[in-house]
């Protein structure tokens, strides 16, 4: 994926990675360093928490604890890059654009997920897909890495009564 | 998590309840940061400023902490409501719950009014500050304002300075520092200290000068309260002057207690009376970073108090 | 008219009666009082209205000193009628009207209207107090003559205390003129202004201003030492902390003729009970600590305190569903005060002859009429109560026409089951509503 990234976007040149809490912070970071290995160059981090423009909040029956969004440079005219782990209906995209888009302009975004589920519910697709996973929509996908104490790998657990509430608000 | 319709007091809140707070208000300050100061994560809902006691600051604060949540906020005040042709505060609460507000900041000169209303309606309630009682999210942007710079709360020395009697700043400052395990000291004339304060665990200190140099116990922060100037006519000082004489916080004074220490103040200030300006302009103040705080903490509350179903 | 209340167990503390025994009632007083069981009806028993009172109490029907009736000026809160209704609800025959109605009772048209209306619309006697100063300000005294003349039994300034003391000077001696005692209630005004509940550690917790107890104790002090100085005839309106008992304790042993009164709601509440801002708990005096609830009934059992009346207080729903500070003071308290002085029983602190004194033959005493007393001659006025019965208090089923009380929700033990006034009875217990729904 990180060779693709590059290669598509002709370069490093105004690139920006941003992984969307909780699920792409791992990955982005594990991919600005496969492109600093490939490239030698650091490509700017940044992280973006996209609660506050989610638009099932009012669904939920607590209101979700919120994270910190950590860029640390001005996103305008830049290319991003954003990454999460699965992507599913859309709608976690869709709040993340709409987050970044308070943030600055940027000249062009991009979507990289290291699984795609299908089940679309909105317009959007990503550019990057590390594999792409069918999936009936009453299973759950666990994304699950070293950073985090286990060992790497994706789990699809079969439907369960618990998952299939959370079904309706997930991402 | 605020499993809570409403916030009428910081005697009611749990420490971690108050923690969560603090913690939501930080992602808030970042939002306010930013050139957007808006996020979309409350459209569609309405806020009330219902404002019987009048003020420009908490009702500013609460008004631009709704406006870039992006919900609706009116500002009802009482000069201009139905309460000076007698409708009682019941009933104008009741009329604004049925034009489907969502939450209700109130203000009141009266102790108990946020607590009638909350049990009387369905919305959820903010106690702006009621009489002498409490004015709770002050206390969290105090707490808040504190620990951005001190990192912690616990074990903090503060003195609170001033009027203790008629405050509800200073009730809601004590009751916040001590559930989060600050020491809190009351520094005032004995005329301004309550009685009955036994329960409240903290320590009284009539010597303001003592208080601040007492060696190995110096005060991390000073909390400066506003003297109402009616005081004097009531009888519970014999001036102004004397008052800023023993209790003023003055550079001479500021320099007995550690280069480190903060000096806050609710606001709005009588410089020259409970503080010189000199102080309150200095290099330990951090009074407009209370005010700043203000409205990420405020922001963090409405979030906090109006998202998610109500059961 | 010719009843007989047969087979009660008929209890009077001025007599010492206390004994199963029928009442022989005729043209409304008491002819006879007959040892009961005997089996056989005797010759003059024949045709006789009879009740039966098998298995339960029958005392003397209670005296208020202290009611405020509303009328005339307030009659949304209660009129003489619906406080005399639930006076006989609450086992009362006898009530005295408080003057700070609208006018205030301070001249004998007033006092007037009063009787009038009582005779026309009151189900049981109402004894009107006068005022002691025009309009109850404080300035100028009353026409007290006139006001004893119309049928005033006492003279206050209550609602207000009398602030000068000079003028309380004047008003003991010349009350003392014409025999009237003079009650006050004991509040120094500058020392409680703006306060809403006892000063203390509740007041200073919900941030709400106080009423210390100094500023009772400064005025029954100062009462004392002018009653002494007069002579004149000295009654405490509801007493409620425990430096008040101790003042009059002492007084008293120095020989200073004084009565004074405390209210059921200080003798089984205190300032915790105002939590959460309850207006129904809010009072002047006001409800205090438990010290001085422990004083009080201490002040009861060692005879301090010689009477017991209720300060019944009406006021409006919508004047109580207010911010604290802006609702009136007062609660009601008719029908509630028999069955909470009679916890002081349960609780060993007064005997029952004891208790029921306090209600009867003390208020009669002071009052100086012949009520309070199950005897031959005396008028039958008697209350019949059912000791074991518990029931919950249900504001809804009050028959005064407001609802104020902080009790709502308590079990009390014991029921009037029927009050009757010269031998008339004006209040018979029907089950209630929830009675009705639980059977």
């Amino acid at each position: 994926m990180a060779h693709e990234i590059v290669e598509r976007n002709k370069g490093t040149d105004d690139l920006i990675l941003i992984g969307i809490r909780t699920g792409g912070v791992h990955l982005v970071h594990r991919l600005a360093n496969k492109i600093k290995e490939i490239e030698k160059v650091s490509v700017p981090i940044g992280e973006l928490d996209i609660t506050l423009y989610r638009d099932d909040l009012m669904l939920k029956k607590e209101q979700p604890v919120l994270k910190k969004t950590v860029i640390a440079f001005d996103i305008s005219d830049k290319k991003i890059i954003l990454v999460d782990d699965v992507l599913y209906t859309g709608r976690t995209i869709r709040a993340a654009l709409d987050g970044l888009m308070d943030l600055g302009r940027p000249r062009m975004i991009q979507v990289a997920v290291l699984i795609d589920r299908g089940h679309r519910e909105l317009p959007i697709r990503a550019e990057y897909v590390g594999k792409n996973l069918p999936t009936t929509s009453d299973e759950v996908i666990k994304v699950l890495l070293e950073e985090e104490g286990e060992e790497d790998r994706v789990v699809i657990y079969p439907p369960s009564p618990a998952s299939q509430e959370g079904q309706r608000v997930k991402t | 998590m605020l499993k809570r319709k409403d916030l009428l007091a910081i005697t009611e809140l749990a420490p971690d309840e108050i923690t969560t707070i603090l913690d939501t208000a930080v992602s808030f300050k970042e939002v306010m940061a930013r050139d957007i100061k808006k996020v979309p994560t409350l459209r569609g809902k309405t806020v009330i400023n219902l404002f019987v006691e009048p003020s420009t600051r908490t009702r500013t604060s609460f008004e631009l902490a709704a406006k870039r949540l992006s919900a609706d906020l009116v500002n009802v005040s009482t000069s201009t409501s139905s309460l000076t042709k007698g409708e009682s505060l019941l009933d104008m609460a009741k009329n604004l719950e049925a034009m489907r507000a969502d939450l209700i900041v109130l203000r009141h000169p009266v102790a108990g009014a946020p607590h009638l209303l909350a049990r009387a309606l369905q919305c959820g309630i903010i106690n702006a500050g009621d009489g002498a009682h409490e004015h709770p999210s002050q206390a969290l942007l105090d707490l808040f304002t504190i620990r951005e710079r001190k990192k912690t709360l616990s074990g903090l020395r503060v003195l609170l300075v001033g009027d203790i009697l008629h405050s509800r700043v200073a009730r809601s400052d004590l009751h916040a520092l001590r559930k989060m395990g600050a020491e809190v000291t009351l520094v005032g004339p004995a005329t301004m200290i309550p009685r009955g304060i036994e329960p409240w665990d903290v320590q009284v200190a009539y010597n303001f000068d003592e208080a601040l140099g007492k060696e190995n116990q110096k005060p991390d922060v000073i909390i400066m309260l506003r003297l109402q100037l009616e005081r004097q006519e009531k009888g519970f000082i014999p001036s102004l002057r004397e008052y800023s004489r023993l209790y003023g916080l003055t550079m001479a004074r500021l320099r007995r207690a550690s280069p480190d220490v903060l000096v806050m103040h609710p606001g709005p200030i009588n410089r020259g009376i409970e503080i010189s300006p000199d102080v309150a302009d200095g290099l330990s103040s951090v009074i407009l970073d209370q005010v700043t705080n203000g409205v990420a903490v405020r922001m963090a509350l409405l979030y906090l108090l109006m998202g998610g179903k109500t059961e | 008219m010719k009843i007989i209340i047969q087979g009660g167990r008929v209890l009077d503390p001025a007599t010492g009666l206390n004994e199963p025994a029928d009442i022989l009632i005729e043209e409304g007083r008491i002819v006879d009082i007959r040892k009961s069981g005997s089996g056989q009806t005797r010759p003059d028993e024949i045709g006789l209205q009879r009740i039966d009172a098998a298995g339960k109490l029958v005392f003397p029907g209670l005296i208020d000193l202290h009611t405020h009736v509303r009328e005339p000026g307030f009659e949304y809160k209660e009129t003489i009628r619906t406080a005399t209704e639930a006076a006989a609800a609450g086992g009362f025959t006898t009530i005295c009207a408080m003057p700070n109605s609208l006018p205030v009772n301070d001249n004998q048209s007033v006092t007037r209207f009063i009787l009038n209306r009582a005779k026309a619309e009151g189900l049981v006697q109402v004894l009107p107090i006068g005022a002691i100063t025009k309009s109850s300000k404080g300035e100028e005294l009353a026409e007290i003559e006139e006001l004893k003349e119309a049928g005033c039994v006492a003279i206050t300034d209550d609602g207000n205390p009398v602030a000068k003391s000079s003028m309380m000077r004047l008003a003991m001696e010349y009350a003392k003129t014409f025999g009237l005692p003079v009650i006050d209630h004991c509040e120094d005004p500058l020392l409680s202004e703006g306060g809403v509940m006892n000063e203390g550690v509740v007041s200073t917790e919900m941030g709400l201003p106080g009423i210390p107890p100094a500023s009772e104790e400064v005025m029954v002090s100062r009462n004392l030492i002018l009653a002494q100085e007069t002579g004149a005839r000295l009654h405490l309106a509801h007493i409620s902390t425990a430096g008040s008992v101790h003042l009059i304790r002492e007084a008293k042993a120095r020989g200073v003729k004084v009565t004074a009164e405390t209210c059921p709601h200080y003798f089984s509440l205190t300032e915790e009970a105002v939590r959460g801002y309850n207006t129904n708990a809010k009072m002047n005096p006001p409800l205090r600590t438990q010290k001085d609830l422990e004083a009080i009934r201490a002040g009861l059992s060692d005879g301090t305190i010689d009477i017991i009346a209720t300060d019944h207080a009406p006021h409006a729903r919508e004047e109580k569903e207010r911010e604290f500070s802006n609702a009136p003071f007062g609660i009601v308290g008719l029908e509630t005060a028999l069955c909470l002085t009679l916890m002081l029983v349960e609780d060993g602190i007064l005997t029952l002859e004891q208790a029921i004194s306090k209600l009867t033959i003390e208020p009669a005493k002071f009052l100086g009429i012949k009520k309070g007393q199950i005897k031959v001659g005396m008028d039958a006025d008697l209350v019949v109560f059912d000791p074991a019965e518990w029931w919950v208090v249900d504001p809804a089923e009050f028959r005064s026409k407001s609802r104020n009380t902080p009790f709502a929700g308590w079990k009390l033990k014991g029921r009037v089951l029927m009050t009757l006034v010269k031998g008339v009875p004006v209040f018979t217990r029907t089950p209630t509503s929830l009675e009705k729904r639980e059977a």
